[in-house]
């Protein structure tokens, strides 16, 4: 099993989700986060106090997938979340060592 | 011929009798009364809510209910503390520097006590929203970092001290109406007596911990335009009020408000546009505000344009009083009291000086000034005497409480920030 965490732009959400639908993923968790990578911030200014603001919002998602379903998933997130632009965003996949379903008490592959 | 003029006498006594603005002395007049109630509900309106918000948007989450807490408080206690004896300190007739205690508790103020064609009670009421508004405005020197018990004695004290003498000699018939100081609504008493304080405050407390390198942006501009919205509009009860009658000085008044309040708040606004590159809505409403601030000494002698000029000039000099020169001195004065109440009263107290011509569209100057240079004069003295003053006994009263219960805040609190660490609540449970 895999877990792949993918940050991206807010606004790319949707996308990702329709994307992540079509191919059959059935849950994910959502964060709102803040980071940065190559992309620049922005100034604020409030009465004269300039504000230099690195940390951008952006979304991560939680995807738990069996080692098979890896590289479609990626891909579906990948197509869906790109714009091109600095800032689209990472993926990183983990080895995930078990998971739960918490209702049934089922665990492994059956879980995800 | 004898019945001709019983009957024009009669006419005559039924005349005045329907006329409220032929009023004779202490004769109570509806009209005038009505407003005042309503001008006396709008003053309070501006401290709670307007004022508190405007304050509580602008420091950080964390402190957002220690803001409205010490309004509230402050409007609490000072309406007690008036009535017990700030009122008499100020109205009563004393000496040239003070009132004495003839009217304290209250004693005399009673159903039927008039003062001029309104019930006393009225007029008590109504300046005790001055006394309200004028030591909440001084906190927003101290946000973030003071410690609430001591701000409660503070304020008791200094509208005992400060306050009530400085009423006192502008307005309850102390030394300095002697000088035909015009100051209709407040600009010294109110603006620059709370402005200067602010300045001691934030002098004598030292900047919050981290400024300013640490980033302290608003939490939430909302609020703040919000208030500062609320205190426009009360504002009209501020100026317009402080004529005490509905009349024409009132209605010109209400107007000289809102076209000076318009202008600075463009002027300010234009300015950052210019300095900065884009305007911000921080800085429109601040500009409101410093608008406000400068024609409240001048809201019963000006005329409408005189007052676009004093507008525009507080709207562009507080701009940089409140960004770039605060931030060349270095104090830390949170939320501007200094930067906007001190130098936009003075501002507008000089240029009531000027406007008050006749020539540009004034009412004329105040009693024994003849010119320009002779009123402006007298209003420096007024601006000159409350800034000393005031300065001085704030400073000192602040230097005693530090010694006896501690100004400020330990480290921790302050980093915990003050809605937890003295009053064990959280301002936004999302």
């Amino acid at each position: 099993m895999k877990l792949i965490t993918a940050i991206i732009k807010p606004f790319k959400l949707d996308d990702v989700r329709a994307a992540l639908s079509e191919i059959g993923i059935q849950g994910m968790t959502l964060t709102e986060v803040k980071g940065f990578g190559r992309q620049k911030g922005h100034t604020e200014l409030y009465r004269g106090a300039e504000y230099v603001v690195d940390f951008l919002p952006k979304v991560r998602i939680e995807v738990a997938v069996d080692d098979s379903e890896t590289d479609r998933t990626i891909q579906a997130i990948t197509e869906s979340a790109r714009t091109g632009k600095i800032g689209d965003g990472k993926i990183f996949v983990t080895d995930l060592a078990e998971t739960v379903r918490i209702r049934t008490g089922e665990t492994g592959a059956e879980a995800l | 011929m004898k019945i001709i003029k019983s009957i024009c006498f009669a006419a005559l006594g039924l005349a005045a009798a329907a006329a409220p603005s032929l009023a004779l002395a202490d004769e109570l007049s509806a009209g005038d009364t009505a407003w005042m109630l309503t001008a006396t509900a709008l003053v309070l309106f501006m401290t709670i809510p307007g004022l508190s918000l405007f304050y509580a948007g602008m420091v950080r989450s964390k402190n957002v209910l220690s803001v409205l807490m010490q309004c509230f408080a402050i409007t609490g206690l000072m309406s007690l503390l008036w009535a017990f004896w700030g009122y008499s300190m100020a109205f009563d007739e004393g000496n040239a520097l003070v009132g004495g205690f003839g009217k304290a508790f209250l004693s005399g103020v009673t159903v039927e006590a008039m003062s001029g064609t309104i019930p006393e009670t009225v007029f008590m009421t109504f300046q005790m929203t001055f006394a309200i508004i004028t030591p909440a405005l001084i906190v927003g020197a101290f946000a973030e970092r003071m410690k609430f018990s001591t701000m409660l004695v503070f304020m008791g004290a200094w509208l005992t001290l400060v306050y009530a003498p400085i009423c006192h000699w502008v307005w309850g018939g102390g030394w300095l109406s002697d000088w035909g100081i015009l100051d209709f609504a407040g600009g010294t008493v109110v603006h620059i007596n709370a402005g200067i304080a602010g300045l001691a405050a934030c002098l004598v407390l030292g900047p919050r911990k981290g400024y300013p390198e640490r980033q302290m942006p608003p939490n939430n501009l909302g609020y703040t335009v919000i208030g500062a919205a609320m205190l426009w509009v009360g504002w009209f009860g501020f100026n317009a009020g402080s004529e005490l009658a509905a009349d024409n000085v009132a209605g010109m008044a209400m107007a000289v408000t809102q076209l000076a309040t318009a202008a600075a708040a463009l002027g300010w606004m234009f300015m950052e546009w210019l300095s900065h590159g884009k305007p911000s809505v921080l800085g429109i409403a601040s500009g409101a505000i410093a608008g406000l601030v400068a024609v409240t000494p001048a809201s019963g002698s000006v005329g409408p344009m005189g007052a676009i000029v004093i507008g525009l000039a507080a709207g562009v000099l507080c701009f940089f009083t409140a960004t770039k020169i605060k931030r060349a001195f270095g104090y830390d004065d949170s939320l501007d009291v200094f930067g906007i109440h001190a130098i936009g009263g003075i501002i507008g107290a000089l240029l009531t000086g000027v406007f008050a011509a006749k020539g540009l569209g004034g009412a004329g100057f105040g009693e024994g000034n003849e010119s320009i240079a002779g009123q402006v004069g007298a209003q420096f003295v007024g601006v000159a005497a409350t800034i000393v003053y005031t300065f001085v006994v704030s400073f000192v009263l602040l230097k005693v409480l530090d010694a006896v219960m501690g100004l400020r805040v330990n480290e921790e609190q302050e980093e915990e920030g003050l809605d937890i660490a003295l009053h064990d609540e959280r301002g936004y449970i999302l």
